[in-house]
């Protein structure tokens, strides 16, 4: 994550490089000052881990001494997102510009920066004197940033001006329309969007070339995303595979072209449009995966309807497949392991686990149930009140009495939101929490997961890849007083929400999936043995 | 029920004559024996009288091992094509499998014991844990490899078979020395490794043997040294206990305890599980596993 946040910020002042670029020619004199200042800058990379949106509303507080910004309620998060898009290219001229001592932090990165670059250019032996090679180092960079970028491929590093010009540009190739978020707030006449940090890309550009318009379908479900009215990754998917089942029926095949190869272009438009309004989970990943490949399975001389109709079918049994059956297996599995007198714990609303937990109930075992929650989504009272209402007697508490309560509990019962290839477990932020106390009070951990969630990521810890919530949704107010409230004024603190968080295997005990119960090691074993299968 | 008593007499006379036997082996006999003698019509019924029949030989020995391998025996058999007409050709193709299958295990503890006996180093201080035929066999092929060890072997309340396996190693000239259970977290300082059989692997990489298993191992890990188990593969199970109290009860106490005594709280349980973080390998007929490994081979085996 601090490597990231350099180069973000390395990028944003790579135009500001080109003027401190005059200090090279100091080059040997810096080798001493340079190693100090690495160990400085290492320091405050770490701090800017929390800092995330430290730079950005640090280049918007001076852009507003020097630049007229464009006004913005206090409420509208969105929009004064937006601002520093358009803002950044010369928000980054004048943290130089201006010269003053705060800016000695945007002094030290530019120059840590030339000092890179001209690095760089001693390693590739092209330039010999440091000054000459300034006018090509910007553009040699951007190019060696962008396979950086590749890497990560959906997930946009925030404020990147360079991977954000090469999404419109690809946006712009597939003839999506960047909604403006102003224009969806009035549309959705209510409180503000759930914004998470990837809406701050949208901006009006006016295309030359026709548009085509995303299906409604897709347009409403984007918007249920991101206001988190359809939340948790199995209502995800499900949502997902029920729009394009509308979008199927709709779609009729332009003429001269095939069915299977022209209806997957139409969907990568859509689900780009899906994953600017919230990231895709992986469930949805491999439900699109699954779709694309029926789609292109389709054999050529299939009419219309039919293939239509195929598909609808597909799609139909893969909702009842993998998502509906498997939480049956998975349950007809889990109930073995609930014995009578057990004092389960849940954490957050996993759809699977409340099943599983009123199946148990049905099935007449007696257990009771301690549901865990924690701000700002308070998503465990949702979970809390679907247990209270089949008769089950739960104990609500919230995450921070944790190793109070956890003396008294049998076992833990977890939901996740994907699997991932190196046996860790991707799920709601506190999860790894849980199952770190857990396992500390030797209290089993058992993982409840369908294998259409398992994916093929490898993630070691929560930072390098997460998803990012409103950081206004951490402002409360009590007893009249809104302590956060102007925290974007106060220039060293930043907020950050993180939705997801890894567990390693370690911590878990079990993992119950539709296949059977297995240890979390055995992920790849499975994967491999699905792919084997298709 | 003439043939299920029947074949318990044919599962009982298999042990008599063979000591040396796995219980399991002799179990997977007399379940061939019993399906060369069924009279059924169907191949449904061939496998329900199977299915009973290995209830039945549970009931007379409880070990994991017999539960297990009975029920990779009749995987084993059925999970071939069986798309014949005729009855009788079914049921040689089941005999035939069940045949190989047989020669197959029978090989396996030879193939464990030299697999493992490599990890015996000259000089080596071993501490093993009751009486286990598999840990004999790797004994006995490092000694013919011309290795010098000690065995340092735990008694094994209630049943003390500690000593009669003190008895076997002093057979094969094997310097041997009886501990009591209690004395494990003495002795342990000074052996160099920890070589225990197994009555059952778990899913998880876990294994279940003798009562005093987990104490051992628990002071292994605590003293940094190796843990080795060393089992057939047939005596992998589908079970995944959590702890010790989910380890079913019909494994845990002998046969005619379970028939005959009321309050189990009162008895105690001949068999613990070792969780899969205390062990270092596992040996095995197909080959040498870490605990994490053996979830995969059980996909293999029973997916």
């Amino acid at each position: 994550m601090a490597d990231s946040v350099g180069r973000q910020v390395d990028s944003i002042n790579h135009a500001t490089g080109k003027i401190n670029r005059l200090k090279l020619f100091k080059r040997k004199e810096l080798t001493k000052e340079e190693k100090q200042r690495l160990r400085k800058e290492k320091k405050q990379h770490k701090k800017n881990k929390k800092d995330d949106r430290g730079p950005p509303e640090k280049e918007k507080e001076k852009e507003k001494a020097s630049v007229p910004a464009p006004s913005k309620p206090a409420t509208q998060s969105p929009a004064h997102k937006a601002a520093p898009v358009p803002v950044n290219a010369s928000a980054s001229e004048s943290p130089v510009a201006a010269e003053k001592p705060a800016k000695s932090k945007a002094e030290l990165r530019a120059e840590r920066r030339a000092r890179q670059d001209s690095e760089r250019a001693s390693k590739q032996g092209k330039k010999e004197g440091g000054q000459q090679s300034t006018s090509s180092k910007p553009k040699a960079t951007p190019n060696e940033l962008q396979p950086v970028v590749k890497r990560l491929p959906d997930h946009v590093q925030v404020d990147d001006p360079v991977a954000l010009k090469k999404l419109a540009k690809k946006l712009e190739r597939q003839q999506v329309r960047q909604i403006n978020i102003v224009m969806l707030c009035l549309l959705s006449d209510c409180c503000p969007l759930t914004d998470d940090g990837f809406i701050q890309v949208f901006s009006e550009i006016t295309l030359h070339i026709p548009v085509t318009v995303i299906h409604p379908s897709i347009v409403r479900l984007g918007l249920q995303y991101s206001q988190g009215i359809i939340a948790g990754s199995n209502a995800r998917s499900v949502a997902l595979l029920h729009a394009f089942k509308q979008v199927i029926q709709d779609y009729s095949t332009p003429p001269n072209e095939e069915l299977s190869r022209d209806l997957v272009n139409k969907l990568s438009p859509y689900i780009s449009f899906l994953s600017q309004c919230r990231p895709l989970s992986a469930s949805m990943g491999n439900a699109i995966k699954y779709i694309k490949k029926e789609i292109s399975n389709i054999p050529s001389q299939c009419k219309e309807e039919e293939a239509k109709r195929i598909l609808q079918e597909c799609i139909d049994s893969y909702i009842n497949e993998k998502i509906i059956l498997a939480s049956e297996a998975i349950s007809k599995y889990a109930i073995e392991k609930i014995s009578d007198g057990d004092v389960i714990l849940v954490y957050g609303c996993s759809s699977l686990v409340n099943h599983i937990l009123c199946e148990a109930f049905e099935k007449q075992r007696k257990f009771r149930v301690i549901v865990v929650d924690s701000r700002p989504r308070l998503e465990g009272r949702e979970a809390l009140r679907r247990l209270v209402k089949k008769g089950i007697r739960c104990t609500y508490v919230l995450i921070s009495a944790l190793s109070y309560i956890l003396p008294e509990v049998s076992k833990v019962f977890l939901g996740a939101h994907a699997l991932l290839a190196n046996g860790y477990v991707m799920s709601r932020v506190g999860t790894s929490q849980i199952a770190l106390v857990a396992k500390a009070y030797n209290v089993p951990v058992l993982v409840c997961c369908e294998t259409y969630k398992f994916c093929e990521r490898v993630q070691t810890d929560s930072f390098v890849s997460n998803e990012l919530d409103d950081p206004d949704d951490l402002i409360v107010t009590r007893n009249g007083k809104t302590h956060l409230e102007n925290w974007q004024t106060v220039k060293s603190l930043g907020l950050l929400n993180l939705v997801y968080d890894v567990t390693p295997p370690d911590f878990v005990d079990l993992v119950i999936t539709d296949l059977g119960m297995i240890p979390c090691t055995s992920v790849p074993v499975v994967l491999r043995v699905k792919n084997v299968d298709q | 029920n003439v043939d299920k008593n029947k074949l318990v007499e044919y599962f009982r006379a298999q042990i008599r004559e063979d000591p040396d036997v796995a219980s399991a082996v002799a179990a997977i006999r007399s379940l061939l024996e019993f399906l060369k003698r069924d009279q059924s019509e169907t191949i449904l019924g061939l496998r329900e009288n199977q299915t009973k029949a290995i209830q039945r030989l549970e009931e007379t020995d409880s070990s994991v091992a017999v539960s297990s391998g009975g029920e990779l025996f009749l995987r084993f058999i059925s999970l071939t094509s069986l798309e014949h007409p005729d009855l009788s050709q079914c049921k040689n193709v089941m005999i035939e499998r069940g045949e190989l299958f047989l020669k197959k295990i029978s090989l396996s503890r030879g193939k464990v014991g030299k697999l493992c006996h490599t990890f015996i180093k000259d000089g080596a201080k071993i501490l093993t844990h009751s009486s286990s035929r598999v840990v004999l066999k790797v004994l006995e092929n490092a000694a013919a490899d011309n290795k010098r060890f000690t065995v340092y072997v735990t008694e094994s309340q209630p049943d003390s078979a500690g000593k009669l396996m003190a008895q076997k190693l002093h057979n094969l000239n094997i310097p041997v020395t009886v501990v009591l259970d209690a004395a494990v977290g003495y002795i342990m300082e000074k052996v160099d490794l920890v070589i225990v059989g197994a009555e059952g692997v778990v899913e998880s990489g876990g294994v279940i043997n003798k009562i005093g298993t987990y104490q051992m191992a628990v002071c292994s890990k605590a003293h940094n040294k190796p843990f080795y188990v060393v089992a057939e593969s047939f005596k992998f199970v589908r079970l995944y206990p959590l702890n010790q109290q989910d380890v079913p009860d019909r494994f845990k106490y002998k046969a005619d305890i379970l028939k005959t005594v009321k309050d189990l709280n009162q008895e105690h349980p001949m068999i613990d599980y070792t969780p899969p973080s205390l062990i270092t390998l596992l040996f095995t007929d197909l080959g040498v596993l870490t605990p994490s490994a053996v979830s995969d081979e059980l996909i293999k085996l029973y997916l």
